[in-house]
């Protein structure tokens, strides 16, 4: 087995809730709770869920966007969570996003050009002609072209824009992306369209993923394993095929059976899940989806099931597993 | 394949590659095309140039006295009249624009930096330093400014030179009117922080001073532009409260606002306009062009401003 690129160990993020004027820390929104996974070198690794299942906050807490309450990261064996400044400098090099909101995620006041170039000058790598040769490089490798540089963003459309995203996170030549629903906010066609430029890109400068997304179908396409968030923790992580053809977790059954199907003739059994989504302040005891899992037995409300490996590279919790 | 090639085709259809223009210059290409805001700049540089070049322009010295020919009204030699000291009152209104423009360009700026940095560091720490800092900026704001200006200007200016007492007066100003700004940009941060560049900049491991510096506070512009406008009219008309109580500049040296001021009682304005109107005029026209100025430069400046 290759050495992991990126592990992930128990990571954990809670936001305190305070009340009042003396600011008294009143509980936690456990947004995530005890998500450990691994990630190859080249490998694309799925994430899905429901909204506020933890999947954006798993992503930013890798990067140290947000500072995360517990666990530890690990990327090429360097510890993520606990890097001093200069060293998280150096990987922020090697560890970039590209973000959901093709608008929200450039600035209005800075052409492509710096928006690009603003990190490789930030990190001393390039000078002058190079520094502009490489703008125009890295532009041109995500589908956009050199006279676009002093443009500004609102003079692109939202599929342009995804891609000056991708530009700006590939300036500095890194080698893992999270890639945070990064299609979500495009046309269906532009999604096409990003997710090939994604897989091209991935393949030339050997890119390792962890791509959110809540569309199951787009993380089918790209993705080589997939894991299943619910409420801040992952219920089921396995390859692309085993989760897709022999999903575990009830979770995973119910979301796979929610797909659109292109035949409105065929006969489909949709698990419709009863109720909401709890509220990560206050989960629910024991296994999180009891509350919601058509097959729940009393151990359910009480156990909080193991995250076990049941077929080699398929892991799921749950206690009603081959019963 | 071919879609890609499509999509390409078209977009060198629609925009012609001579458009590229560096930033800059699209900046300068849309200032000169704001004919109002050209006119502001004329003004601006002839009143500028006009009390730099004030020795070459008139042949009196600005305290230059004559007793025998006083409250003249205007003439040949004396183009607008004299004053109750027999002094040329054109020589004195071109000096005094040496220092009115001064106190209001230098007492804006230091307003302008002192609000938009505090501003920007408050909105963009949060938490206990933007408890801190706001408190303190409510302070400040809370003092009735003549009586903290006066008080300030007795202690710190009570026997200096004259040149020394304007740059103290200039900080005085400056220095109790950046707490609005300070609001404002401050609020502009607190939603602008919340956006994904910020978080991207971050990501790319850009420092904090810099994200504030070239991220955020370059969107609060307009406000800031505005802001400077305001303030620089508002600092010549401090300047010359000021002076009226002999806290400010004090005579003999000119200014704008000590000239409004000298000619502030009843028999003066009605029986002598020369020695009020002129004065008032370069007042308004300062401020003015500098208005203007600033609404063509915040509308040049935004990258999406077409026209």
């Amino acid at each position: 087995m290759t050495t992991p690129l990126l592990e992930v160990k128990n990571l954990k993020k809670y936001f305190p809730i305070q009340k009042g004027f003396l600011r008294k820390h009143v509980g936690d929104v456990k947004a995530v709770e005890n998500v450990s996974f691994n990630l190859n070198p080249g490998e694309t690794l799925g994430l899905v869920g429901e909204s506020g299942c933890g999947k954006s906050t798993t992503g930013r807490a890798i990067l140290r966007l947000v500072e995360a309450t517990a666990g530890e990261v690990r990327y090429n064996g360097i510890d993520v969570l606990n890097a001093r400044q200069n060293e998280l400098r150096r990987l922020r090099r090697e560890m970039q996003i590209i973000f959901q909101d093709p608008y929200s995620s450039l600035n209005p006041r800075m052409t492509i050009g710096e928006a690009v170039g603003e990190a490789l000058r930030e990190h001393g790598l390039y000078k002058g002609k190079e520094l502009k040769d490489r703008i125009i490089e890295v532009i041109e490798i995500c589908g956009l072209a050199d006279y676009h540089v002093n443009r500004y963003p609102h003079e692109f459309s939202g599929g342009q824009r995804q891609r000056i995203g991708i530009a700006r996170a590939l300036a500095l030549n890194p080698s893992f992306i999270v890639a945070d629903e990064p299609v979500s906010a495009l046309d269906v066609s532009i999604q096409a369209q990003i997710i090939n430029l994604m897989m091209d890109l991935q393949e030339k400068l050997k890119l390792s993923y962890l791509f959110i997304s809540h569309d199951l179908s787009v993380v089918k396409h790209i993705s080589d394993r997939v894991g299943v968030m619910y409420l801040g923790d992952i219920v089921e992580l396995a390859s692309k095929n085993d989760l897709y053809d022999n999903p575990l977790h009830p979770y995973t059954k119910a979301l796979l059976s929610a797909i659109p199907v292109p035949d409105p003739k065929m006969k489909r059994n949709i698990i419709i899940l009863k109720g909401d989504i709890p509220s990560p302040a206050n989960p629910p005891s024991g296994c999180k989806f009891h509350t919601r899992c058509p097959i729940a037995q009393d151990i359910c409300k009480e156990e909080a099931p193991e995250f076990k490996e049941y077929q080699k590279g398929h892991f799921a919790a749950c206690h009603l597993i081959g019963k | 394949m071919e879609s890609k090639v499509m999509i390409e085709d078209s977009q060198q259809q629609n925009i012609p590659k001579e458009q590229s223009i560096g930033p800059w210059k699209m900046v300068w290409i849309k200032f000169k095309k704001k004919k109002i805001a050209l006119v502001g700049v004329f003004i601006l540089v002839i009143l500028v140039l006009s009390s730099v070049f004030a020795p070459f322009l008139t042949p009196y010295g600005q305290e230059e006295m004559n007793f025998t020919n006083i409250n003249a009204a205007p003439s040949r030699e004396h183009l607008l009249g004299t004053d109750n000291l027999g002094r040329d009152y054109l020589t004195r209104l071109l000096y005094g624009g040496r220092i009115s423009l001064m106190v209001g360009v230098i007492s804006a700026f230091i307003s302008v930096t002192l609000g938009s940095t505090i501003g920007g560091i408050a909105g963009f720490f949060g938490g206990r330093i933007d408890n801190v800092l706001m408190r303190f900026a409510e302070i400040v704001m809370s003092f009735p400014f003549l009586p903290l200006a006066i008080t300030i200007s007795a202690v710190v200016g009570a026997d200096v030179e004259p040149e020394t007492k304007m740059y103290i007066v200039m900080m005085i100003i400056g220095g109790l009117s950046w707490p609005g700004l300070s609001r404002i940009v401050r609020g502009q941060i607190l939603s602008l922080k919340e956006q994904e560049f910020v978080l991207a900049a971050k990501a790319l491991g850009i420092p904090n001073y810099k994200i504030i510096l070239k991220h955020l506070i370059p969107n609060t512009i307009g406000y800031i532009i505005v802001s400077a406008a305001l303030g620089m009219a508002g600092a010549i008309m401090s300047e010359s409260a000021l002076s009226f109580l002999g806290l400010g500049v004090v005579p003999p040296t000119p200014t704008w606002g000590n000239m409004v001021q000298n000619a502030r009682n009843l028999h003066v304005l009605r029986t002598r306009p020369w020695l009020w109107i002129p004065p008032g005029i370069a007042i308004l026209a300062a401020v003015m062009s500098i208005n203007l100025i600033g609404d063509g430069l915040r509308d040049a400046i935004d990258p999406k401003s077409n026209n």
